[in-house]
């Protein structure tokens, strides 16, 4: 069945910075005000451009981490948010996170990719597996899920090195009802935490409330690395590769 | 040879050719047959384009180059693509 999917225009639009905010040690959340953005749906992304004087431009993608709105033809959707990582030697993302500010202006492109989508209307229960800012496009389902008052047993499954890198972590999405969040940490964990820090294994991903019997639909998001090794722990598991959808990352944080 | 990503990753480029999302679309690989959405497929930087490949075989599907003006797009890898439309 095709779906309605969001368009919004195929060209360059130019956004403004209305507010910025501090997601974690290393990541920034920008609030951006689209003029006449129509709309997103969670697990979206845009492509970000930004051009120096000299005419040199870069182009990166950032998922939107807001919750879905669609807006009706005359009305004007809420700003979106885009949850950026600071990578040390990132040539977009440390402008992003360190140079940027409210007031300023760049330009987007979106919104961004049908497949790696969730539907709220879907009722199947949904296994969230992100790995580090592979968090992002599945906050902004959760955050959908809430503002939509959908009932879809949500768990998400969080790898990140260290409890410092952890974004949304006071997010009322994710300790809403119907919503569980297993917590990895692969290089140092919190005082007295149960599972020694190491890389996901299948015992992270095997809750039996979204085991392969129960046909959950798996979004995993992350680095390339990340994105393997869950994805074959998950088939290993027994879920089927079409009910798994993939988002792979790159080192910048973003496609290039 | 850059970190591969995944047919998401072209998403705005796809977009700006096809004037739709294309991630979701189906391709067939002309090599093996096998198909799958073009956001599973591997995606590599080539820069000023892209190669696009695979994900079964690694046979090369598809490569597009964006330049100031035009692109171009080589789909000989790929014996159709199958896009959902509404009736």
């Amino acid at each position: 069945m095709a779906r309605a999917a969001v368009l919004g225009r195929l060209s360059w639009q130019v956004a403004t910075v209305s507010a910025v905010r501090r997601e974690s040690a290393t990541a920034r959340t920008l609030v951006l005000d689209v003029p006449g953005w129509t709309g997103h749906l969670a697990g979206q992304h845009v492509d970000i451009r930004l051009t120096a004087e000299d005419g040199y431009s870069a182009q990166r993608s950032y998922s939107i981490s807001s919750a879905s709105e669609i807006a009706s033809e005359d009305e004007a959707t809420s700003p979106i948010e885009l949850t950026v990582d600071r990578l040390p030697d990132g040539e977009v993302s440390t402008y992003l996170t360190d140079v940027l500010e409210v007031g300023d202006q760049i330009e987007l492109r979106g919104p961004l990719g049908g497949w790696f989508v969730w539907h709220p209307d879907d009722p199947r229960p949904v296994l969230l597996v992100g790995g580090g800012s592979g968090v992002v496009p599945l906050a902004a389902m959760l955050r959908t899920r809430a503002t939509r008052d959908a009932t879809a047993p949500f768990r998400l499954v969080y790898s990140m090195r260290s409890p410092i890198e952890e974004m949304y972590a006071d997010d009322r999405a994710l300790s809403a009802a119907g919503v569980s969040v297993h917590r990895v940490y692969t290089r140092k964990i919190p005082p007295g935490y149960p599972r020694p820090p190491e890389r996901i294994i299948a015992d992270d991903l095997s809750d039996p409330d979204f085991g392969p019997d129960r046909a959950p639909q798996v979004f995993v998001c992350g680095p390339n690395g990340f994105v393997e090794a869950a994805a074959n722990l998950l088939i290993t598991l027994g879920h089927s590769a079409d009910d798994i959808k993939t988002e792979r990352f790159g080192p910048t944080g973003g496609p290039p | 040879m850059t970190t591969p990503l995944d047919g998401n990753s072209i998403a705005g480029l796809l977009r700006e050719l096809f004037g739709r999302d294309m991630t979701a679309a189906t391709a067939r690989c002309d090599s093996c047959g096998s198909t799958g959405e073009l956001a599973r497929a591997v995606v590599y930087d080539t820069a000023p384009g892209v190669v696009v490949r695979c994900r079964e075989c690694t046979a090369v599907v598809a490569r597009v180059v964006r330049a100031p003006g035009r692109a171009w797009l080589d789909l000989r890898g790929v014996s159709y693509l199958q896009i959902d439309l509404p009736d």
